[in-house]
């Protein structure tokens, strides 16, 4: 791959700034010479036709919702409407600094405050932070937030965290960010929390439990209710992980279900892009015990007009520069308005259809380790298909049938797993697509198993080294002069 | 719904396919008492031409859309090329994900290892990730890991630091057991001769609060075995000496000005760089250069083994994610301007920002809080209120920060001011007309 770095120009064409219009002075004169860079950043000056051509070449060599079928276990890569985007970008939104009067910006804190209130109905919980950036940004700030609660109880033996071993891998770094040890609480036969080993495990050290619902196997955890009393019933708190919200969207809500704390990804439930990896946004909903401690400032209604609430009482503090990422959750928000309560129960519905439609038709030919009714992804293991063969190589010949592979390796729970979330804005239509390819797969992981060994054939590029990458790390370009 | 293609017919055929009567069927797991306690928003369906339209009434709110800014502290009014959005707009960029499948992925990954270098040129360092939530959380971040590699959970923070990153800094350090000491100022610059000797790690921002370069060259001296934690503005690098040069250890910097709108405070880009001896420790994504299978040169996520879905609890950080599309913002914008721009940009910001300074220090009363070097902005001493000249100015539809900033910093009777490339001449002496008539 070319990098602009490739092209060594030395003179820029200039012009996208215009000239000084003040007196110019010596740069000495306005700054110490000791403070003035003496070398150049080896940036090289191109011009605007190469700069376009190089990154839309660039763009040609990624895949996107916008290409295919994107089935990223727990990421919900389902279609980002073009009028999200339009919305944010619009100049009256985009232009408005953060520290201005809040007088001046009454448009952007109407969008923060409305949209805390949506997704406080969305979760039936009582109040929301709009703050986190993204989903573990959320779960560090739900963390925090068990943290200065049991402070503010007195109870700080409460220092471990009890987590599933089918939550998601964020999860226990989230943890330990806030100085909690966890303590892993394994899955019975059914894919489900062992009430047994979470019984054994629940005393006053506990602060809280991590579950993920329905789980990173795409279950429901069935005895939720059982759950959530057992942790409440010991003085803990119960941590929901929202990333697979779209399992439920419009049909249930974590509030009702005992969560004292959720955390939404907007940019897979609320159909915000994922950016290639970001930004995304992770507000936290929370129970009423937990309202005096969610971060400042809070976007308040006072008589017709919204102001920023800044009394720092028992919260945790800021958790971002600012509000959030306000162009993020106004995505997320045009969603919203735009499907209404009969659109997110569609969305919902439609979601929990096509996984199940897909994994009742894949069973027949990869092994599903738990067999039962899943929410809205499934994981199938690439064990069996063939000798030699690994979940890798059947992910990397997926490619050449123009998809992108779903989740590999994760859960830990099912050894060569292929974690699979078709989402609900795919048809049937490339739903049995995609189930052909893995067929047509597995017959050729019988057949001629090099194909996949040496997949993908289509791609701009063969299979990479990954662990040359590794153990030899470049991670700038070797200008070599 | 428009979003979802399936027809009634499809349902009920992919319904029978799987062996089951109904939808309802499909949420059978879900206790009965969730399912009754549910409560619908209240809220019904609307169409594209609807939404847009509410949405765009309430920019009609925005009175500050329109207005004139001097606002910085940390987010700047830059102007941004229009090669910017149409290159972040290609849908191949943004509806992609984390690119755990480099072989679909190799635009992002490129765009990135570009993004690591740029970054690493301009702050003179090692090493840089692909970027972080914001400036705030990337100086955190820095703290947590000094914290790590000197495993000494106690810190040493200038006090002219943006108030917004101490605030989020505070949340950080509270949460993960690591003790702040304050780092006065004289003369609105970090007196390192207060840093104690036993502390892991030594924060300073430059240009800091009051828009003051801080003097770095001896710091690292001053400060012994603690990590040099250093918060840039990120134009300003194209010009001032880098904090590399001075022996930082991390810089890290809120990386807006390149190429993103303010937005309301987000999204932002957190820019983070260090030395590569402590690659092992730092946090964030990192894209490396390798091989394929032909020997052909591509790239693909590396050091991996940092990170939270492979080291769980022991992971350098938990951020899974960068703030990718941010990060190619960024980078599309310093790759349009080029090094002569950049230098170019930076220059605007500085001698626009000191025309400007002279003629408000030249009015009746006025003058700089200090004379120390600055870059693109400044504190401007008041004879009078600062808030009536705040207030003044709004109702030219020209925004200043709001005083109370300053006073938090503990100076009274001033203004901040941030001029860039997008303010003329005759905006300038606009305002500074204006500020006089107020005092």
């Amino acid at each position: 791959m070319r990098t602009i770095f490739d092209y060594r120009k030395r003179n820029g064409t200039g012009g996208i700034l215009p000239e000084l219009d003040v007196p110019a002075k010596k740069t000495t004169d306005l700054i110490p010479q000791d403070l003035i860079r003496q070398d150049k950043p080896r940036i090289p000056n191109l011009s605007e036709p190469e700069v376009v051509r190089h990154y839309t070449a660039l763009s040609k060599l990624n895949y996107g919702v916008d290409d295919g079928l994107y089935p990223l276990g727990s990421c919900t890569m389902k279609y980002n409407p073009k009028v999200n985007e339009d919305v944010a970008h619009l100049p009256g939104f985009a232009s408005i600094h953060p520290a201005v009067d809040p007088e001046l910006a009454q448009g952007s804190l109407s969008v923060v405050h409305k949209m805390s209130r949506l997704l406080c109905g969305i979760t039936g919980m009582a109040d929301v932070t709009l703050q986190p950036a993204a989903g573990a940004h959320g779960e560090i700030t739900g963390m925090f937030l068990l943290k200065r609660y049991f402070e503010a109880r007195g109870e700080t033996q409460r220092t471990r965290i009890l987590l599933p071993d089918s939550a998601h891998g964020t999860n226990p770094a989230s943890a330990a960010t806030a100085g909690f040890s966890v303590t892993e609480i394994r899955s019975g036969a059914d894919g489900l929390v062992d009430l047994n080993a979470l019984s054994g495990e629940l005393d006053e050290t506990v602060a809280g439990v991590m579950l993920t619902v329905p789980n990173t196997l795409g279950i429901f955890e069935e005895n939720i209710m059982k759950i959530t009393a057992m942790v409440h019933a010991t003085g803990g708190l119960c941590y929901f992980d929202g990333a697979n919200l779209n399992a439920f969207l419009g049909h249930a809500r974590p509030g009702d279900m005992g969560a004292d704390v959720f955390h939404f990804n907007l940019h897979k439930t609320m159909s915000a892009p994922h950016g290639g990896g970001g930004p995304g946004s992770g507000p936290v909903a929370v129970s009423e015990a937990l309202v005096p401690f969610l971060p400042v400032p809070r976007v308040r209604l006072d008589r017709g007009r919204y102001y920023l609430d800044w009394e720092k009482g028992q919260s945790i503090g800021s958790m971002h520069s600012f509000y959030g990422n306000f162009g993020v959750f106004l995505k997320a928000y045009t969603y919203i308005l735009t499907l209404g309560d009969e659109g997110l129960y569609e969305a919902g519905e439609n979601a929990v259809l096509n996984a199940n439609y897909l994994q009742e038709r894949l069973k027949k030919t990869y092994r599903l380790p738990y067999d039962r009714l899943c929410k809205h992804e499934f994981v199938l293991t690439g064990k069996g298909i063939a000798d030699g063969i690994s979940t890798l190589d059947i992910a990397k010949r997926l490619i050449d049938y123009g998809f992108h592979p779903p989740t590999i390796y994760f859960p830990l729970i099912v050894h060569e797993a292929l974690m699979i979330e078709p989402t609900e804005t795919e048809s049937r239509e490339t739903l049995d697509r995609f189930a052909e390819a893995l067929e047509k797969i597995a017959s050729e992981a019988q057949e001629n198993p090099d194909l996949l060994h040496n997949a993908p054939h289509t791609a701009p590029v063969r299979r990479l080294d990954q662990t040359r990458a590794a153990r030899n790390p470049i991670l700038t370009y070797p200008f070599g002069d | 719904m428009r979003y979802i293609p399936n027809t009634d017919a499809d349902r009920e055929q992919m319904l029978s396919a799987i062996g089951r009567f109904s939808m309802e069927e499909l949420f059978s797991d879900i206790p009965q008492l969730v399912k009754d306690r549910f409560q619908p928003l209240g809220i019904s369906s609307k169409s594209e031409l609807e939404v847009r339209t509410k949405l765009a009434s309430l920019t009609q709110k925005n009175a500050a859309a329109s207005a004139l800014s001097f606002l910085g502290g940390g987010i700047y009014d830059h102007y941004i090329p229009s090669v910017v959005q149409h290159i972040t707009s290609r849908s191949e960029f943004y509806t992609a994900y984390t690119p755990y499948q480099p072989e679909l992925s190799q635009g992002t990954l490129t765009a990135m290892f570009e993004f690591q270098t740029l970054i690493c040129e301009l702050t003179g360092m090692e090493v840089a990730n692909s970027s972080m939530y914001d400036g705030a959380t990337a100086l955190a971040e820095a703290a947590m890991m000094a914290a790590r590699v000197t495993g000494n959970r106690k810190i040493a923070v200038s006090l002219a630091l943006f108030a917004h990153y101490r605030r989020v800094l505070d949340t950080y350090c509270w949460a993960s057991g690591i003790e702040i000491v304050d780092i006065p100022t004289v003369d609105y610059r970090c007196d390192f001769s207060h840093v104690p000797s036993d502390v892991g790690g030594v924060i300073v921002q430059s240009p800091n609060a009051f828009g003051v370069i801080e003097d770095l060259a001896d710091v690292k001296e001053a400060i012994g075995n603690a990590l040099m934690i250093v918060a840039v503005n990120p134009v300003s690098l194209s010009i001032l000496t880098p904090p590399g040069e001075f022996g930082a250890d991390i810089v890290t910097s809120e990386g807006q000005p390149f190429g993103l709108p303010p937005s309301f405070g987000g999204p932002l880009l957190g820019l983070f760089a260090t030395r590569k001896a402590y690659l092992r420790q730092m946090p964030g994504r990192l894209v490396g250069q390798t091989v394929d299978a032909d020997g052909k040169v591509g790239y693909t996520m590396a050091a991996q083994t940092r990170e939270q879905h492979i080291r769980r609890q022991k992971a350098t950080s938990n951020i899974c994610t960068n703030a990718q599309l941010c990060a190619l913002t960024a980078t599309v914008y310093l790759a349009s301007l080029g090094g002569d721009g950049l230098r170019d940009l930076a220059m605007l910001n500085l001698e626009k920002a000191h025309y400007m300074a002279q003629q408000l220090s030249d009015l009746p009363g006025c003058s700089l809080l200090c004379d120390a070097p600055f870059f693109n902005e400044f504190v401007l001493r008041v004879p009078v209120d600062p808030k009536r000249i705040r207030d003044g100015l709004r109702v030219e539809e020209i925004l200043v920060d709001d005083p109370a900033q300053m006073e938090a910093l503990g100076v009274t009777e001033a203004l901040r001011f941030a001029v860039t490339e997008k303010r003329s001449k005759e905006e300038l002496d606009r305002t500074v007309d204006l500020v006089g008539r107020m005092l």
